[in-house]
C-alpha cells in the first residue's frame, strides 16, 4: 500500500560544507543518508528520518541540519498534523500505534509552577561549598519508636528493625530492563550507581549472572508480571526488591519485548527461549487485589529471609492516595509512584498520552494521605516520571518524596535525544537496541562517567538549593512544603499540592 | 417508589472517594436449620487473619432471635460523640413503630477495639404503615434510610427479622470478643468478614456485612463498574451513602431479587454473565436467555474482581466474578455448608468434610434450608 | 455522615502476632535427619521460621502436621542443602513459591499459587489445587492428583534445558496454559465422566512456547486462538511415558492404563502471537 504519510523531519545538507566523508551514512541506522558512487553525491531519504540528530552531531563539518518538517496540512487546532498522520498510519496498518519515551502532550508541568524558598535575614543560608551538606537517605520502613536499653554508658537498641537501604543521593536510576536497553547501557547505569553510592533498577528483564556479585548491592531488582529472570539468587543478591505493578507511561497494560530483540544473552537473562516474544501480562496474575499484593510482598520477604526492603511501584492514577495507603498496609517498605510523563521503551501511544495523572499531584496526595493515617514513616516514597533537573528533585522532596527515580534524564545523559523510536530497536545512540553494530557505540566506561557526572552535578545543585534554604540535611526538606509556593495555579491545584500561592 | 433519600450534591464531582478494599470471607450454614454458635466463623477468621488489616470485621447471624422472630430486629449504633442521637432515634421509632422490646447489646469492654459506639437493639413492628401506603418491608427500609441519612451519629447495622449484624473496627475476632458472639448467640447461618480497606474511615458502620432488611452481603474485591452500577441503581431510588462497592452489590441484590423477584441463579448471570464467545456455543434457548439478560441488565454487570457471600432468610449463596479473579471454596460436611476465601480456614474449623469444591466464575453456590441445592454447583466445579 | 479517624497508624496482620523462635521451638522435634513440626496455632512466618531452623539444624526430611492455611511453605529455603517437606492437611497460598530445589509432598489439597515462580524442585499434591498452579514456573516438576482451578500453568517458561513440568490428574478451570512461554503441561482428565469434556475455556490463550498434552475430550472452541492441535509423535510419546509414569508412581496408578488412551498435543501457532497488532 502506498503510504500517504508526510516525512516528519527535514534533512538539510549544506553542499558547501559537506566533504562526502559518509560518516552520516554509517551513523544512521534508518538508511536516511546514501552516497552515490557514480554521481559522487550524498542523497537523503528523509522519510526514514526519526530526528535523533546522530548524523548532525557526528558530521565533522557541521553540514547537516535536521529539523521538524515544515510541510503540513491546512492548520487545524482540532485535526492536528499528528492526529492526521496517526490516522493515515492506522489506515495503512490496522495497528495499535506504538511509541517510546514519555508523554509529550502539553499537560501542565507543575514543577514549573512551583518556586522554592531561600533564607533572607531571619535565618542564614548555609554555604554548601565549605560546610557539610548531607544528602544521604535511608529507604525502607521505620519503626514507630526505638526501644533502647541503657547499660552504663552503652545504649543498646532492642527494637526489631526493618531492613533499610542507604543511598548517598536521593536520585536513583529508574527501571530500564536489559532487553529494552542494550547491555552497554544497562551496565553503564549499574557502574554509575555503584560509583556514586546509589541504586539502579533492573526493570523486569533480569540481572545477568555475571553482574550479580559486583552490582547486586546497588540493584533494585524487579519482580514484574512476566517474572522474567526471577530466581532465588536474583532476589537474594539485590539491595531492594521491587514489585512492578504499573508504569507511568502505560498504566494498566503489560509489555511485549518483540522476539527479534530476544537474543541469546537476553534469553538467558530473562530465562526464556531465544527469539520468543517476552510478554509481560497486564496484571500480575497472583495479584488481583490488595490482599494479594500483601501475599506477594511477604512471599518475597520469605524468599529473602526478611533481609531486603520490598518496594512496590505503581503508575499514578486517580485513586493513588488510597491505593498507596493500601500498599503500605499490605507491607510495602517503599512505594514508587510513576507519573503521567514517565518514559517507556514501547507503549501504545493512545495509552501513553491519555492515561494516568501528573506525578506532582499524585505525590502530594499520597504524602498527605499517609500522614493523615499516621503511616508515612512506614514507607519511603520514590517519585518518578518526568524529573528533568535537580530543581524537580528538590520540589519532589519538598512535596513529600524520599527520593526520585530518573529514567529519561539518565538516558539523555548517555546520548538519547528522545526521538521516541525506542521500540524499533534501531537506536543510533546504542542505548535502546540489541544490534551489536549499534550498541557498540556506547562505551560503558564513558557512558557511566556521563551518568556519574549527572548525579554529581545534580547533587551539587541540590546542595546549593538546600543551603539557600538554610537546610544542611536533606531530611529537613522532606515533606517541607513551607519551602514551596505556587505560581499560576488554580485553587484546587494548590489544595491538592498543599502549598500556598506565591506571596501568601 | 420512594426508596432512599437523594443525596444533596450538586454535581458528581463532590461525591466522596469510593472505598476500595479486599478481604477474607467466610460463611457457614446448617441446611437442616439447626442453630449453632459462632466458634467456627470466628476461628475461621483468625485463620485468615492476614487477609484483613484490622480495620474492620463483622458477622451476620440468622436464626438469632427466635423469641422475637415476627418482629424486625434493628441493630443500631450510636456514636458516643453524639449524645442526642439515641434520643432522636427513640422518638422516631416510637412514632413509626411498636417497639416491643429494646436493650443495649451486651459488650465486653475489655476487647481490643477502638472507639466502640453504643449499640442498641430494638424489636419493632411497623405502625401506620397502611396510611403511608407501603408494604411492611418498604416501610422499614424507608425508616432505616431516614435514620442513616438524617440522624447524625446513628446508623442501622441491620433491620431484618430473626437476624442481626455485629460489626466494627478491629480484627474480626476482636469484634466477636467485643460482642461476646461465641458466648451469647446461636444461628443457622453465620457469615463473616475481615476487611482490608485502602483507607481508614475507622467508622464502625463502614465494616461488613452490609445489610438491608434481612439481606446481608460480605464482599471481597473492587468493582470496576462501580460508577455504572451506582448510577443505574440511582434511577431506581437507591442512593449510595457509604461509597463502598459492597453497597452497590447489596442494592443490586435487593432490586433484582426482592423487588423484581428473580432467583439467584438468574441474578448470578446478570452480575457475572458468560462471555459472548461462550454464549455463541450455547443452544438456542440459552443463547436467547443469556443474550437478553446481557441486553437488559448490562448496567448491572459487575465488572472487576469480586467474591460475595449473600445471605437472607433460609438461603446463603456465594458468587465470584465472571473470570474468577477472587477466590472461593465451598465445602460440605453433613448438614453444614461452608463458603470461604481459603480451604485452609474451613479445614481448620469444620468437622471432617464430605466434599470440597470450587465452582467456576459466575456460577453461584446456593445453600438453601432443607435442600441439597448447593450440590448443583458441583457439576462444573473442580 | 460522620466519619472519624479512629485508629491511626498501622496494625501488622502478618508480623504482628509472630513470636520469637524461643517461644515456639517446642513445636519442632528435631531428630538428626528428620524433623517434625506441629503447625497448630502457628502463624505463617512462625511455621517458616521453624522449617528454616530445622533445615539449618541438619534436617533433610521435615514433616508438618496440622497445617491449615499457612503460606509460603518451602519459600524461605534458599540454601545449598535440599530438603523433603511433608505437609499434612492444607498448606496455604503460595506453597513452594520461588522454590529453590526442594521436594514438597502434600497429603491433601493445596490452595492457590502452588509453585508460584518456582525455580527448581518437586511438588506432589495428593488432592486438588487452587488457582494459578505453576504460575511463571521455570524449573522442576509439579504433580497434582486431582483438578486445578483457574489459570493453571500461566506464563510457565523454559530456557536452555531448564524445562518445568506440570502434570494434572483431573481437569482445570478457564485460562489453562494462558501466556505459556515454555515447559511441558500434561492434563489427564482422569476424573471426567464418560463423554464429559474438560472444563476449561480459553485453553492456551496467548501461548507462545512450550507444549500442552491433553487426554480427554475438548471442543475446539475451548481452545485459545493462539494454539494448534497436533497428534503426538514418537518423541511426544517418550515425554508422556516419562512424566505420566512418574505421576502414576506418585499416586499408585497404572501408567499403561492412562497412556493407552488418545492424547492431543497443543502447540503455539507462533512464537510471536502479538507481533502484528502494532503500527510502527
Amino acid at each position: 500500500m502506498y503510504s500517504y504519510l508526510l516525512p516528519e523531519f527535514l534533512v538539510e545538507r549544506r553542499g558547501d560544507r559537506c566533504i562526502k566523508c559518509r560518516v552520516c551514512e554509517r551513523q544512521c541506522p534508518n538508511g536516511v543518508h546514501r552516497y552515490d558512487v557514480e554521481l559522487d553525491m550524498m542523497f537523503s531519504q528523509e522519510r526514514e528520518c526519526v530526528g535523533c540528530q546522530r548524523c548532525a552531531v557526528f558530521c565533522p563539518t557541521g553540514a547537516l541540519c535536521v529539523q521538524p518538517h515544515p510541510a503540513s496540512y491546512r492548520p487545524n487546532a482540532s485535526w492536528t498534523r499528528e492526529k492526521m498522520q496517526d490516522l493515515k498510519k492506522q489506515a495503512e496498518t490496522g495497528g495499535v500505534i506504538l511509541t517510546g519515551s514519555g508523554n509529550d502532550k502539553p499537560y501542565r508541568i507543575y514543577w514549573d509552577h512551583l518556586v522554592l524558598n531561600a533564607s533572607q535575614v531571619t535565618n542564614p543560608s548555609i554555604d554548601p561549598l565549605r560546610e557539610p551538606m548531607e544528602l544521604r537517605t535511608f529507604l525502607g520502613r521505620k519503626p514507630d519508636n526505638l526501644q533502647v536499653e541503657i547499660k552504663g554508658d552503652r545504649v543498646d537498641i532492642t527494637s526489631e528493625l526493618h531492613p533499610n537501604v542507604l543511598v548517598e543521593t536521593p536520585i536513583l536510576f529508574s527501571a530500564m530492563s536489559y532487553g529494552a536497553i542494550s547491555y552497554q547501557a544497562f551496565l553503564s547505569l549499574a557502574m554509575a550507581a555503584k560509583k556514586y553510592g546509589t541504586l539502579f533498577n533492573t526493570g523486569e528483564g533480569g540481572l545477568p549472572r555475571e553482574m550479580r556479585k559486583e552490582f547486586g548491592a546497588n540493584a533494585v531488582v524487579q519482580c514484574a508480571s512476566g517474572r522474567f529472570g526471577v530466581d532465588p539468587e536474583y532476589l537474594n543478591c539485590a539491595a531492594v526488591i521491587e514489585i512492578k505493578i504499573g508504569q507511568g507511561a502505560k498504566p494498566g497494560i503489560g509489555g511485549h519485548l518483540p522476539g527479534e530483540k530476544v537474543s541469546a544473552n537476553i534469553a538467558l537473562t530473562r530465562m526464556i527461549p531465544e527469539g520468543t516474544d517476552a510478554l509481560s501480562p497486564a496484571p500480575q496474575h497472583d495479584i488481583y487485589s490488595i490482599e494479594d499484593l500483601s501475599m506477594l510482598i511477604y512471599a518475597l520477604k520469605e524468599a529473602t529471609n526478611y533481609e531486603k526492603p520490598v518496594s512496590v511501584k505503581i503508575a499514578a492514577v486517580h485513586n493513588v492516595a488510597a491505593i498507596a495507603s493500601g500498599m503500605v498496609r499490605a507491607g510495602a517498605d517503599i512505594i514508587a509512584i510513576d507519573g503521567l510523563r514517565g518514559g517507556t521503551g514501547a507503549a501504545p501511544k493512545i495509552i501513553r498520552d491519555n492515561v494516568g495523572i501528573p506525578i506532582e499531584l499524585a505525590l502530594a496526595a499520597v504524602d498527605q494521605r499517609l500522614r493523615e493515617e499516621g503511616i508515612r514513616h512506614k514507607c519511603s516514597i520514590i517519585a518518578a516520571g518526568g524529573i528533568r533537573c535537580s530543581a524537580d528533585v528538590v520540589k519532589a522532596i519538598a512535596l513529600g518524596a524520599d527520593a526520585v527515580y530518573i529514567g529519561s534524564a539518565a538516558l539523555v545523559a548517555m546520548g538519547c535525544t528522545l526521538c521516541q523510536k525506542c521500540y524499533t530497536g534501531k537506536c543510533a545512540w546504542g542505548i535502546c537496541t540489541q544490534d551489536p553494530y549499534l550498541s557498540r557505540r556506547l562505551n560503558p566506561e564513558i557512558a557511566s562517567e556521563r551518568l556519574y557526572n549527572l548525579l554529581k552535578g545534580w547533587s551539587n545543585e541540590i546542595k546549593e538549593m538546600l543551603g539557600g534554604m538554610g537546610i544542611n540535611a536533606i531530611e529537613s526538606l522532606r515533606g517541607n512544603r513551607d519551602h514551596l509556593r505556587g505560581v499560576g495555579l488554580e485553587e484546587w491545584e494548590l489544595n491538592v499540592l498543599g502549598v500556598k500561592g506565591a506571596g501568601e | 417508589m420512594r426508596m432512599l433519600v437523594a443525596g444533596k450534591r450538586t454535581s458528581e464531582r463532590y461525591l466522596p472517594e469510593k472505598d476500595m478494599q479486599a478481604c477474607g470471607l467466610f460463611g457457614v450454614m446448617n441446611v437442616a436449620g439447626e442453630r449453632f454458635g459462632g466458634e467456627m466463623a470466628i476461628s475461621a477468621m483468625v485463620n485468615m487473619k492476614c487477609r484483613g488489616n484490622g480495620l474492620g470485621g463483622g458477622f451476620a447471624v440468622y436464626g438469632l432471635y427466635p423469641e422475637y422472630k415476627d418482629y424486625y430486629a434493628l441493630h443500631i449504633m450510636f456514636e458516643r460523640s453524639c449524645p442526642q442521637a439515641k434520643e432522636q432515634v427513640d422518638e422516631f421509632l416510637t412514632a413509626h413503630f411498636h417497639v416491643v422490646y429494646d436493650e443495649e447489646i451486651p459488650t465486653d469492654m475489655r476487647a481490643n477495639v477502638v472507639n466502640p459506639p453504643l449499640v442498641w437493639r430494638y424489636f419493632v413492628a411497623p405502625r401506620h404503615q397502611e396510611e403511608e401506603g407501603l408494604a411492611a418491608d418498604e416501610f422499614v427500609v424507608e425508616k432505616v434510610m431516614f435514620i442513616n441519612t438524617q440522624v447524625e451519629g446513628a446508623y442501622v447495622f441491620s433491620s431484618g427479622k430473626n437476624m442481626g449484624v455485629f460489626k466494627g473496627v478491629g480484627f474480626p475476632e476482636e469484634i466477636a470478643e467485643f460482642f461476646m458472639l461465641d458466648r451469647l448467640y446461636k444461628g443457622y447461618i453465620w457469615t463473616a468478614h475481615s476487611r482490608f480497606p485502602t483507607n481508614t474511615p475507622g467508622w464502625w458502620g463502614g465494616a461488613h456485612p452490609f445489610s438491608i432488611l434481612d439481606w446481608t452481603v460480605v464482599h471481597n474485591g473492587e468493582i470496576s463498574s462501580y460508577g455504572t452500577n451506582r448510577r443505574y441503581l440511582e434511577m431506581f431510588g437507591y442512593y449510595c451513602t457509604l461509597y463502598t462497592d459492597t453497597e452497590v452489590m447489596a442494592y443490586a441484590v435487593d432490586l433484582l431479587m426482592r423487588r423484581q423477584g428473580l432467583p439467584i441463579e438468574v441474578v448470578a448471570k446478570i452480575f457475572a454473565p458468560p462471555m459472548w464467545d461462550l454464549i455463541a456455543h450455547m443452544d438456542e434457548d440459552r443463547r436467547r436467555l443469556y443474550s437478553t439478560l446481557r441486553m437488559v441488565y448490562a448496567p448491572l454487570l459487575i465488572n472487576g474482581p469480586f467474591t460475595v457471600i449473600v445471605a437472607h432468610h433460609n438461603e446463603m449463596f456465594g458468587l465470584t466474578d465472571r473470570i474468577r479473579l477472587r477466590p472461593i471454596t465451598a465445602a460440605a460436611a453433613g448438614d453444614y455448608v461452608f463458603l470461604s476465601s481459603e480451604e485452609g480456614a474451613i479445614r481448620a474449623v469444620a468437622p471432617p468434610l464430605d466434599l470440597v469444591w470450587t465452582p467456576p466464575g459466575g456460577e453461584p453456590v446456593v445453600a438453601r434450608l432443607h435442600s441439597r441445592d448447593h450440590l448443583a454447583s458441583l457439576a462444573r466445579a473442580v | 455522615m460522620a466519619v472519624k479517624c479512629a485508629r491511626r497508624g498501622l496494625r501488622d496482620m502478618f508480623l504482628g502476632d509472630v513470636r520469637p523462635l524461643a517461644q515456639i521451638r517446642s513445636h519442632l522435634q528435631l531428630n538428626g535427619w528428620e524433623a517434625e513440626i506441629d503447625a497448630r496455632g502457628l502463624v505463617h512466618k512462625e511455621l517458616n521460621d521453624l522449617i528454616r531452623e530445622a533445615a539449618l539444624g541438619g534436617a533433610r526430611k521435615i514433616v508438618l502436621y496440622n497445617v491449615s492455611g499457612q503460606r509460603y511453605i518451602g519459600t524461605r529455603l534458599f540454601l545449598p542443602q535440599k530438603v523433603e517437606i511433608h505437609v499434612h492437611s492444607v498448606p496455604g497460598n503460595d506453597l513452594g513459591a520461588f522454590l529453590a530445589g526442594h521436594r514438597i509432598i502434600v497429603h491433601g489439597n493445596a490452595q492457590d499459587g502452588v509453585g508460584n515462580t518456582m525455580d527448581d524442585g518437586e511438588i506432589i499434591v495428593h488432592g486438588r489445587a487452587g488457582d494459578i498452579v505453576a504460575m511463571s514456573m521455570r524449573g522442576g516438576k509439579i504433580f497434582i492428583r486431582d483438578s486445578v482451578g483457574y489459570r493453571a500453568a500461566i506464563h510457565m517458561k523454559e530456557y536452555t534445558g531448564k524445562v518445568p513440568v506440570l502434570v494434572i490428574g483431573g481437569t482445570a478451570q478457564d485460562f489453562f496454559g494462558e501466556y505459556m512461554a515454555g515447559g511441558i503441561v500434561i492434563m489427564l482428565g482422569l476424573n471426567l465422566k464418560p463423554g464429559e469434556r474438560h472444563h476449561a475455556h480459553y485453553i492456551g490463550t496467548g501461548m507462545h512456547g512450550g507444549v500442552i498434552y491433553l487426554r480427554g475430550e475438548v471442543a475446539p472452541y475451548q481452545l485459545g486462538k493462539e494454539v494448534g492441535i497436533l497428534e503426538p509423535n514418537e518423541e511426544d510419546q517418550k515425554v508422556l511415558e516419562k512424566y505420566v509414569g512418574e505421576f502414576a508412581a506418585h499416586f499408585g496408578l497404572e501408567a499403561g492404563e492412562i497412556l493407552k488412551d488418545r492424547f492431543i498435543k497443543l502447540l503455539p501457532v507462533s512464537k510471536r502471537p502479538y507481533g502484528r497488532i502494532y503500527a510502527y
